[in-house]
C-alpha cells in the first residue's frame, strides 16, 4: 500500500515536471499551429543558467530558478521574433524540419561552451533528503516540485480564464483570423505567449536538473515526451496538458518500477492508441 | 467493342500516349545511373561510402513515395529499416545465408507490417500522424533495447553469414562487391518505383496529395491507396535495411532508431522531395558532407547539419533537384 502511495507520488512529481516544460508549448501549438520541436531546447537552456548560476557564480538555487524563467523567456522571445514568425502558416514538415535544425544547433552550441558531460547540481540542503508525511517517506525535492506546479497550473489557469490578457490568448487559439480582425494585436499576444511558454520550459529545465540530469542530449531525450504530452492531452488546453503530463508521469514512473523489463513500451502504446482513437487529444477541439 | 474493353493496349488513345510519355527515359537520367556504374571502377574510389550513399538513397526514396508523392509525413520510417536489417540479419545468422532470397524475405516482412500501420493510420492526418509513426518507431527501439538475449541490445547482432551472390560473388573487404550488390538492387527498385510513380496509380496518389476531397469525389479509393503506398514504401525501406546488414554483416539498434528516421527525412529535403532522384542527390550530399564535417570537427558537426537544415528550409524549401529543374528550365526559355 504505501509502496503504491509512493510511486504514485512519484509520479505526479515527475508529471509536474512535464507538465511545466511542455505548457507553453501545447498553448503555442493550439494558438499558432506552429510546431516548435526546439521548446526542449529552451528547458535545457534553462537548466544550464541553473549551472552557470549556482556553480560558477555562486548565488542561490532560489534565486536561479527565476533567472532560469527569465533568460529561457527572453531567448525564445528573439527567437520568434527573427526566424519563427517567417514560418507561421506553413506546413506541419518544414516547421519540424526547421525546429529539428535549431535542436541540433543547440545541441552543438552546448557541448562547446560545457562539454558532452552530464553537469553535477547541488541543491540546497533543505531540499535534500526525506520526509515523512501522514505515514509515507517521501523525498523532499519531489514534494517541493509538486508544491510549484501546482502553484503554477492554478496561476495559469486563473490568469488564462480570469485574466484580459488569458482572454485574448483564448480568443486566439479560438480562431487567430477573427481575433485579428476584431482589432487584436495577435503578434503581440503571440510573442508574449511565447515568450512565457518558453520561460516555461526554461523553469522546468532548472528544476529538472537535480532529478533527470543535464547534459546536451537533453533536448532529444525529452522532445519525445513533450511531444506526447501535448498530442495526448491536446493542443491549446491547459488542463488538458496537466492531465496528460500526469497520466503520463505517473505511468512512466509506475511502469519502471513494477514492469521494468518493457521499459518505455507502456507510455508509448498508451500514446498511440490514444492518438488513433481521439487525434486531437483527450481534451482538444477539432481544428 | 475491343476497344473499350482494352483502352490501355490502344497506343492512340490520349491517355495511354499521356502515360507513354511520362515513362519516356530523359538523358540525364540514363547518365545518372551511368554515373554510378562508373563509379565503380575509378581507382581508389570509396566504394564502401558509395554503397552508403546509394542505400541511404534507396531508403530515402522509399520515404519519397509515402512523402512526396502522397504527401504523408513520417517520423518513424526507420523502423521498416530496422525490421529488414534485422530479418535479414536473423536470416543470415541461422543459416539462410543466400542473399537474394533473404533481401526478398525481409523486405516482404517489411512490407507486410507497413501494410498493418497502413491500416492502422490510413484515417488519420497533421500532427496525430506524426505522433502515431513515431510512437511505433519508438515502440520497435524500445523492445529491441529490452530483449537484448534475442537481439543483443545494443551490441547488435553478431555473426551474421551471408553467401557470395548467385554464388560467384564473394562480399570482400573493399566493398567492391558490396557495391555492385547494392547499385543492382537499388535499380531494380527504382525501376519499380519508376513504374509505380509513373501509373494510374502514382497519378491517383498526386492527386490525392493535392486535394484529396476533390479524389473521393472522383471515386478514387483513397484510404485503400494509402494502405497500399504505405505497404509498398514500407518494403523498400526493408529491403535497404536488408542491404545495409547484408554488406556489413552487422545490424544494431541505430538502425531504427529515430535519429536514423530524422537522418533519412533530411536527407529527402535536401535533395528535394517527390522526383525519386532526390533521394539520391540528398544522400549523396548529406553522408558526404556527414564524413567531411565529421572528419574537420568530431564533436561539433552537427552543428553544420543543423544550420544547413535551417537554411534549406528558409530559403530552399524545394530542395536540390526541384530547384535546378526550374533553374533549367529558366535558362531553356531564354
Amino acid at each position: 500500500m504505501t509502496t503504491i502511495a509512493t510511486v504514485l507520488f512519484n509520479g505526479v512529481a515527475y508529471g509536474m515536471l512535464l507538465f511545466i516544460m511542455s505548457v507553453g508549448l501545447s498553448v503555442t501549438m493550439g494558438m499558432m499551429n506552429f510546431v516548435n520541436l526546439a521548446h526542449a531546447s529552451f528547458s535545457m537552456l534553462g537548466g544550464y543558467v541553473l549551472v552557470v548560476v549556482t556553480q560558477q557564480l555562486g548565488l542561490p538555487f532560489l534565486i536561479s530558478l527565476p533567472l532560469a524563467f527569465v533568460v529561457a523567456g527572453l531567448v525564445s522571445l528573439v527567437v520568434e521574433r527573427t526566424i519563427f514568425r517567417y514560418f507561421y502558416g506553413t506546413d506541419d514538415l518544414t516547421q519540424v524540419l526547421l525546429t529539428l535544425g535549431l535542436i541540433f544547433m543547440s545541441i552543438a552550441i552546448v557541448t562547446y561552451f560545457w562539454g558532452g558531460t552530464y553537469q553535477q547540481i547541488r541543491v540546497p540542503s533543505w531540499l535534500t533528503g526525506q520526509q515523512d508525511v501522514l505515514g509515507l517517506t517521501l523525498e523532499r525535492y519531489r514534494m517541493f516540485l509538486v508544491a510549484v506546479g501546482a502553484v503554477l497550473a492554478l496561476v495559469l489557469i486563473f490568469g488564462l480564464e480570469r485574466t484580459r490578457f488569458g482572454a485574448c490568448v483564448r480568443a486566439c487559439v479560438d480562431n487567430a483570423r477573427v481575433a485579428r480582425a476584431c482589432g487584436l494585436n495577435t503578434e503581440l499576444v503571440f510573442a508574449v505567449t511565447f515568450a512565457i511558454g518558453g520561460g516555461l520550459a526554461g523553469l522546468a529545465g532548472a528544476l529538472s536538473a537535480n532529478l533527470l540530469g543535464i547534459d546536451p542530449n537533453f533536448p532529444l531525450r525529452y522532445l519525445v515526451y513533450l511531444l506526447i504530452v501535448v498530442s495526448v492531452g491536446g493542443m491549446g488546453t491547459i488542463t488538458g496538458t496537466l492531465v496528460a503530463a500526469l497520466l503520463l508521469g505517473v505511468a512512466d514512473v509506475a511502469g519502471k518500477y513494477y514492469a521494468p523489463e518493457i521499459g518505455g513500451f507502456v507510455i508509448y502504446t498508451i500514446t498511440v492508441l490514444v492518438m488513433l482513437w481521439r487525434p486531437h487529444g483527450l481534451m482538444g477541439r477539432r481544428a | 467493342m475491343s476497344t473499350i474493353s482494352e483502352p490501355a493496349t490502344d497506343r492512340s488513345t490520349p491517355a495511354s500516349q499521356y502515360f507513354a510519355g511520362l515513362a519516356r527515359w530523359r538523358v540525364w537520367e540514363i547518365l545518372f545511373w551511368v554515373a554510378l556504374v562508373g563509379l565503380f571502377f575509378v581507382p581508389d574510389a570509396n566504394l564502401p561510402l558509395y554503397g552508403q550513399i546509394v542505400i541511404w538513397g534507396l531508403f530515402a526514396m522509399s520515404l519519397d513515395l509515402l512523402l512526396g508523392y502522397r504527401g504523408i509525413p513520417s517520423l518513424g520510417h526507420a523502423a521498416f529499416f530496422g525490421i529488414g536489417g534485422y530479418a535479414a540479419g536473423y536470416l543470415g545468422k541461422f543459416g539462410w545465408i543466400e542473399p537474394i532470397s533473404g533481401l526478398v524475405i525481409a523486405a516482404l516482412l517489411a512490407g507486410v507490417i507497413g501494410w498493418l500501420t497502413g491500416r492502422l493510420i490510413q484515417r488519420v492526418s497533421g500532427i496525430a500522424l506524426l505522433m502515431v509513426t513515431l510512437g511505433l518507431n519508438l515502440i520497435l527501439n524500445d523492445v529491441v533495447h529490452r530483449q537484448s538475449g534475442l537481439t543483443g541490445g545494443d551490441d547488435g547482432l553478431q555473426g551474421i553469414e551471408v553467401a557470395p551472390v548467385l554464388g560467384l560473388f564473394r562480399f570482400d573487404i573493399f566493398g567492391r562487391t558490396a557495391y555492385l550488390y547494392a547499385l543492382a538492387v537499388t535499380f531494380v527498385l527504382f525501376l519499380l518505383a519508376r513504374a509505380l510513380v509513373k501509373s494510374p496509380f502514382g497519378l491517383a496518389l498526386l492527386g490525392a496529395r493535392e486535394n484529396p476531397r476533390r479524389m473521393i469525389m472522383l471515386g478514387a479509393p483513397l484510404e485503400r491507396d494509402v494502405t497500399t503506398v504505405f505497404a509498398i514504401a514500407a518494403a523498400f525501406a526493408g529491403a535497404a535495411g536488408a542491404l545495409l546488414t547484408q554488406t556489413t554483416q552487422f545490424v544494431s539498434p541505430t538502425s531504427l532508431s529515430f535519429q536514423r528516421s530524422a537522418d533519412v527525412l533530411v536527407i529527402l529535403i535536401i535533395g528535394g522531395t517527390g522526383r525519386l532522384y532526390g533521394a539520391f542527390i540528398g544522400a549523396f550530399v548529406f553522408l558526404i558532407l556527414r564524413d567531411w564535417l565529421a572528419e574537420l570537427s568530431p564533436v561539433y558537426w552537427y552543428f553544420w547539419i543543423g544550420l544547413l537544415l535551417v537554411v534549406m528550409v528558409a530559403f530552399f524549401r524545394k530542395g536540390i533537384v526541384p530547384s535546378l529543374e526550374a533553374l533549367v528550365r529558366r535558362v531553356r526559355r531564354r
